[in-house]
């Protein structure tokens, strides 16, 4: 496909960048890739192999690690309670954001440039630290140690981009479409159920997933907010010190692998959704 | 409904929410950190500062910022003209390259953990060239250096896709046309960057920038899996005092000065990158 393009430049000067440029991309994509698939290896070695010296570059695909990480005793809990808990904040973020991005992509309204400092000013925050205050307040309601109480935590990190993103898409449909429904007999939530939501549906689903990760991976808060039920990140942290080293590749393993599926879900919208949030 | 106060009845439960878990919590922590209980003091501040990690995990914490953070802008701005140029592959690379977008913080430590650990790869590949016959204990109080370069690149690995996800976009934003117009009058690669690229890609460096940093600043669970104790942060001594210690005001009074630094930094970075006035694309 070089010769397609092969311009006043000439072949010999254009052979050397274009070779340059193709080993810096498979370079940086290494990367990326290489420390995962030494994390694999790990996870799928048998507790023994995980200390050994030197070791192998292929994974000997023993289930060793795996089963030890699955009969250790309170982390299927916190792997459910991870679920649960995430589960919890892609509801509540979408529920409680998508109306604000509707309201934010088709209306004009007084205060509207306020509401949109307000969610950009929890982006300029280390929100975790939240979690300091709140695990008082928590005891007093009786929330602490709850799944609940921790997704209304990771909601509040999830909330922004539900938003923001949401606002995007919704931008994204022409309200044309809209008025034509009313037109035709449909009232604003009818024309909103019938004609912008199938549109809209995937994209909100790319936001759910987003909102989902946000709090699967979050460590300090669920760190600090629970104790009983621990979530898998605060289940691992917590027994950095204690834990041999194959649960501690194998509880990163099972982090990790919801992540990779997940970006691959969303990553058509991971673009669009950052460009307009810059604005 | 009335389209006037439609608008308002759609935003109001995201502003209910904010106010009682965003904005109440902090009025909550700022009263932690200022009482004893029931009067106002700055005892809780004196205790935290006065204790002989302070100044350490300060130092570490802004070090590793300004380690990490430059070389993630530079790396994230190489990859984003890398791909914005590319016309094959360019979905699967983007795919692979923003992977770590999703790879929580715990994760990539316990990652970077598997290469750095005693028998970990890195110890692995230097005895297969040859260059040790026993595996070293790199992660260790007596190679500070080592434990900083480990921690260091598990930041760099995992959030620089942050970043090239923000500029990606901006770059998208960016009209072709002027790139055009630049060629036409015979401007090199390099200068269209220099010239185009970098001052109208400006918005998106403020997002990318102040996102950055306020995630630098509150690197915890990276240093918890690699350094332990060994490398004391801001944000891992708020999580002693409030765990450890069970000190909640003086964790709260932490959380107050890490709160500060981040707002400091934010505003600096939008003074510096600031978008005059009707400039914008």
């Amino acid at each position: 496909m070089t010769d397609a393009v092969a311009s006043d430049l000439g072949a010999d000067t254009r052979k050397p960048a274009r070779f340059l440029y193709i080993s810096a991309v498979v370079l940086l994509c290494a990367w990326v890739i290489v420390p995962i698939y030494f994390l694999l290896i790990n996870t799928l070695s048998s507790p023994e192999t995980v200390t050994s010296f030197p070791k192998p570059f292929i994974p000997e695909f023993d289930l060793g690690s795996l089963t030890f990480f699955a009969g250790f005793a309170g982390i299927l809990t916190a792997l459910k309670n991870s679920v649960v808990v995430a589960g919890l904040t892609m509801i509540m973020s979408i529920a409680i954001g998508a109306p604000a991005g509707y309201a934010l992509s088709r209306f004009d309204f007084p205060g509207k440039g306020l509401f949109r400092l307000l969610i950009l000013l929890t982006r300029a925050f280390p929100l975790p630290l939240l979690a300091l205050p709140l695990a008082v307040l928590f005891i007093r309601t009786g929330l602490d140690d709850t799944a609940f109480g921790l997704a209304l935590v990771h909601t509040t990190l999830a909330i922004p981009f539900a938003v923001l993103i949401t606002f995007s898409l919704f931008s994204g449909i022409p309200i044309e479409l809209e008025e034509a429904a009313w037109t035709l007999g449909c009232t604003r939530l009818t024309a909103f159920t019938k004609v912008v939501l199938p549109l809209i549906l995937p994209g909100i689903t790319a936001s759910a997933i987003f909102a989902f990760v946000i709090s699967w991976n979050e460590v300090f808060a669920a760190a600090v907010l629970t104790i009983e039920n621990r979530t898998l990140t605060a289940f691992l942290l917590q027994n950095l010190d204690t834990s041999p080293l194959h649960l501690k590749f194998a509880g990163g393993f099972i982090l990790v692998v919801p992540a990779l599926i997940f970006i691959f879900a969303v990553r058509k919208y991971l673009f669009a959704m950052w460009g307009i949030a810059n604005r | 409904m009335n389209a006037g106060i439609l608008p308002y009845v759609l935003i109001l439960p995201v502003t209910l929410f904010l106010c009682v878990f965003f904005l109440y919590p902090f009025v909550l922590v700022a009263q932690q950190a200022f009482s004893d209980g029931s009067n106002f003091t700055l005892e809780n501040f004196r205790e935290i500062t006065s204790h002989w990690k302070f100044p350490i995990s300060l130092k570490n914490t802004l070090l590793l910022a300004a380690a990490v953070v430059p070389v993630q802008l530079a790396l994230a701005l190489l990859m984003a003209t890398m791909v914005t140029r590319m016309q094959k592959g360019r979905d699967i690379v983007l795919y692979i390259w923003t992977i770590p977008l999703g790879i929580s913080d715990l994760a990539a430590g316990i990652i970077w953990l598997a290469i750095f650990d005693q028998s970990g790869f890195l110890n692995s590949m230097m005895s297969g060239m040859g260059l040790i016959d026993k595996p070293l204990n790199l992660l260790s109080y007596q190679n500070p250096g080592i434990v900083f370069l480990a921690i260091a690149l598990a930041e760099i690995w995992r959030a620089t896709a942050i970043m090239l996800v923000i500029l990606v976009a901006g770059i998208g934003l960016i009209p072709k046309e002027y790139y055009e117009a630049a060629e036409v009058f015979g401007a090199s690669p390099w200068k269209r960057f220099l010239r185009i690229t970098l001052p109208l890609l400006r918005p998106s460096l403020q997002t990318a920038l102040v996102l950055r940093v306020i995630l630098a600043f509150e690197i915890f669970a990276v240093v918890a899996a690699l350094g332990g104790t060994l490398f004391p942060v801001l944000m891992g001594e708020t999580y002693s005092y409030q765990f450890d210690l069970l000190n909640n005001r003086a964790a709260a009074a932490m959380a107050l000065i890490i709160l500060a630094i981040s707002i400091g930094f934010t505003l600096i970075i939008l003074r510096v990158l600031r978008v005059p006035k009707g400039a914008s694309i």
